[in-house]
């Protein structure tokens, strides 16, 4: 037997009783899975893992965990790179994943009706029959779940046009701390009251845990394709991003990739990148075939006026595919240059891409260690790539001070310290630097209105402003934490 | 007028004290919008002017006493423009006024809403404590996202300070066609175009006849003209406008006037009356004296809600659609979050609160 203390046995117990026997997971090589989420560098294994297969199994855990005093942190599936799902030794993780079905699909009202645990790609997938399609679309829509998506807010290559989550999601039914469902938001286009939909979309499963989501399907475009442009330096791409918004263009995704993430992409994927270039742009635009070559030749010459110094334009799906597969494959391909990588999620006003790439530039000496830079440039969600070496001594220490300065610097450029991965545990100290006081103690206010007991995902998100207070003497010294067991909310 | 943030909180902090209730007042536009008004009038008017625009950054931070009209007049000299298309009242709507009442127009149904809008927000709350939240950029989820929050919560929550929109550049091109079509069939026809790749930016039925609007590329607007059909309206520009301020009867003249929110897929309601059908079927104005119970009865069956708009007293069954229980009660407490002695706009959105 491998339980932790009596306690945590009387609640597996409490939780067998009330769940199927496959939906409890408590020995401790079954918990192993899920000691962590995409962000693999923090580990806790939990006290237990529910698998719950309908919603009102969703309520009764909560419930027993809300007379228990026992913290619940929800999961999807577990892709986010803030650490938002990572446990704690003494919480219920409560997973999603077999709420998984697609309820309904009202091809002529453009909603679908589907449980939190629908991977993203499936929802545009069930809907392609209609020519219909959800539009956000976060790397890892392969596998990440809606469910997430909402407590996310995530958003991908295509929200520069489309939006985030929270333009796509028309209604939300939530499970509350106490085992309250409420439904916010409705199929139509407003609700009376306040929007409660808009605050509970990213707010990182603080708040409620979502047991059913209808979201906005789009009509595809008819056609699309990408401009590959190069640039002899990072400076003159990212000013090329500005000049393409100023041209009163909003590209259906415009993303920037630096030499050093070329270079580890091209011999990976023969993506056809150019590899002497400093940076490269892809533009892609979408609509109808008239539309679509209107919108090309345009950015065709502000980008050849902004100094591109190779242009082509893909001239099949195929080609746009190939483009893109580059484009996609970074991640992975950070994994073969370097044993491990550190990516950030800054985000910051278009005007400062030039000056921000080159102060983190400065910052590799500083530290010593590469960084990569692969991002949604049209709308300034930085996503640089710091590399390293988990097994160097030190190594993570100095990829992590790294990326807290990169953050800061997003900050002080007028930007934020996420523009799509969330909080998280990872972030929870820049909150500080982003936040004052009186903003945190709002936020910990609305979470008691939600979250009374404070038992849903406690520790992640919001900081509590007793620790941001000893971080502020310490960010004066070097950024690094005096006491890593103080409690956070 | 107090035209600084040190005069407004000093009034707040005046009024929690003697535990005298404010009532926000900008433009005092939709002073006919909400429950009966309570409270000494707190002028916003005196805080205005445009703080930051940056036409390459689409993103604009303005005083919310600032005039609506203002802004947009700055945006349409840059080719931008607001995506929600709001009413300006005459000209004297504020963007707080704008962002408090959720106020969207012709283009929401295909562009977005206020709170869609709106990257950011600095606020007075009921103590008096000056807050930000979000931001300037297009991107950012830190913390929770209590600037989208405020859109439409009439005043209740705090006194708005700045405001942070995204703005849109103007489509290059537009045109509206006319066509012939009684209310079911057009219904069904807003839909059905609705899930093509159309550059449609706004729909409007009344009296048998439907208006699309169409905007964006060039290309796209003439391939959509071809493919749709229908009669093509020269100045539509003031048809559009005359609709987004309510400058057509019966908008303008009912003394009730409903505003029913629905699906756009909802059938068309069985009521009496020429009614106006907008944002592709989502958003129906009935006109004239209505059994209320019955008609929010009928609207909730179809998903829906019905306000009030309009009416020459308050009906004592509330403006607003009342909520679920367990909702109201979470309202009550995000009241009690941002304005916990009730001082804001009390009564205007829900008697209790």
């Amino acid at each position: 037997m491998s339980f932790r203390s009596l306690t945590s046995q009387a609640l597996v117990r409490q939780l067998r009783d009330l769940l199927p026997a496959d939906s409890v997971l408590w020995r401790t090589e079954d918990l192993r899975p899920y000691e962590c989420d995409g962000l693999s560098i923090y580990r806790k294994v939990p006290l237990a893992v529910v698998l719950p297969w309908d919603e009102p199994q969703v309520v009764g855990v909560m419930k027993l965990c809300h007379d228990a005093g026992v913290p619940v942190i929800a999961r999807g599936a577990g892709t986010g790179l803030s650490g938002g799902a990572t446990p704690r030794a003494d919480a219920v993780v409560l997973s999603l994943a077999r709420l998984n079905q697609i309820l309904h699909m009202d091809p002529l009202a453009r909603t679908a009706r589907v449980q939190p645990g629908v991977r993203n790609l499936a929802i545009s997938e069930a809907a392609a029959q209609y020519q219909l399609y959800y539009a956000p679309d976060p790397s890892s829509q392969i596998a990440c779940t809606i469910g997430g998506n909402v407590a996310e807010n995530s958003g991908g290559v295509h929200c520069l046009k489309y939006g985030l989550t929270v333009h796509n999601v028309l209604s939300a039914r939530i499970v509350t701390g106490t085992g309250e469902v409420l439904t916010v938001g409705s199929a139509a286009l407003d609700s009376p009251g306040y929007d409660v939909l808009a605050l509970l979309i990213g707010s990182e499963g603080l708040l409620g845990v979502v047991t059913e989501v209808t979201v906005r399907l789009l009509p595809r475009p008819e056609c699309a394709r990408v401009i590959l442009a190069g640039f002899d330096s990072t400076a003159k791409a990212g000013n090329a991003v500005a000049a393409i918004i100023a041209a009163g263009i909003i590209p259906a995704g415009l993303e920037l990739m630096d030499r050093a993430a070329i270079a580890a992409v091209e011999p990976f994927v023969q993506a056809g990148y150019p590899l002497d270039a400093e940076a490269l742009l892809l533009c892609e635009s979408d609509g109808t075939v008239d539309e679509v070559d209107e919108e090309i030749l345009r950015v065709e010459s502000v980008l050849s006026a902004a100094g591109a110094t190779q242009l082509r334009v893909s001239r099949d799906a195929t080609e746009r595919l190939r483009f893109w597969a580059g484009r996609k494959a970074a991640f992975p391909a950070m994994g073969r240059i370097s044993p491990d990588y550190y990516c950030m999620d800054g985000s910051i006003p278009r005007k400062c891409l030039a000056t921000v790439l080159e102060a983190i530039r400065s910052m590799e000496h500083k530290y010593g260690l590469r960084c990569a830079n692969v991002f949604h440039a049209g709308d300034g969600n930085l996503h640089p790539l710091i590399l390293f070496d988990a097994n160097r001594p030190e190594e993570l220490a100095r990829a992590e001070a790294f990326g807290a300065e990169i953050l800061q610097l997003c900050v002080s450029h007028g930007g934020s310290i996420t523009g799509e991965h969330g909080i998280g545990i990872e972030k929870i100290d820049q909150m500080c630097v982003q936040f004052g006081s009186p903003e945190l103690q709002s936020f910990h206010s609305l979470k008691k209105a939600f979250d009374e007991r404070g038992l849903l995902n406690p520790g992640k998100a919001v900081p509590s402003l007793h620790r941001c207070a000893e971080l502020g003497q310490m960010h004066v010294h070097h950024g690094q934490l005096p006491y890593p067991d103080l409690p956070r909310f | 007028m107090i035209a600084d943030l040190s005069g407004l909180k000093g009034a707040i902090v005046r009024s929690r004290a003697s535990r005298q209730c404010l009532r926000i007042r900008g433009g005092g536009t939709k002073d006919f919008y909400g429950e009966t008004l309570q409270g000494h009038v707190l002028e916003t008017r005196g805080l205005a002017g445009i703080i930051d625009y940056e036409p390459t950054e689409l993103v604009i931070t303005a005083r919310a006493g600032t005039l609506l009209k203002d802004v947009e007049d700055v945006l349409a000299s840059h080719h931008q423009m607001l995506g929600f298309e709001p009413p300006r009242f005459n000209g004297r709507a504020t963007l707080g006024g704008t962002v408090a009442a959720a106020s969207s127009g012709p283009r929401r149904a295909y562009c977005g809403a206020v709170r869609d809008f709106i990257l950011g927000l600095r606020m007075l709350d009921g103590r008096g404590e000056d807050l930000r939240f979000g931001g300037r950029v297009m991107k950012n989820v830190a913390g929770f996202d209590v600037s989208r929050l405020m859109a439409g919560s009439l005043g209740t929550l705090g006194l708005f300070t700045e405001i942070t929109l995204k703005t849109l550049p103007r489509p290059p091109a537009e045109a509206t066609l006319r066509l012939e079509l009684d209310q079911p069939r057009a219904l069904a026809c807003m839909n059905q175009w609705a899930a093509r790749p159309l550059p449609l930016s706004a729909t409007a039925w009344h009296e048998g006849l439907l208006y699309v609007r169409l905007s964006g590329a060039d290309a796209a607007v003439r391939a959509a003209r071809r493919a749709l059909g229908g009669e093509w309206i020269s100045d539509a520009g003031t048809f559009w406008d005359d609709l987004r301020e309510h400058r057509i009867a019966p908008l303008n003249t009912a003394e009730f006037l409903w505003r029913v929110s629905v699906p756009s897929t909802a059938p068309a309601l069985p009521l009496a009356g020429p009614s106006w059908i907008e944002w592709g079927g989502a958003l129906r104005w009935v006109p004239g004296p209505q059994n209320i119970e019955a008609l929010r009865s009928l609207v909730a069956g179809l998903g829906g809600h019905v306000t009030a708009y309009r009416c020459p007293q308050k009906p004592r069954e509330g403006v607003f659609h009342s909520l679920a229980p367990g909702l109201a009660a979470l309202h009550r407490r995000l009241k009690a979050v941002f304005d916990p002695e009730q001082i804001f706009n009390r009564g205007r959105l829900y008697p209790d609160m």
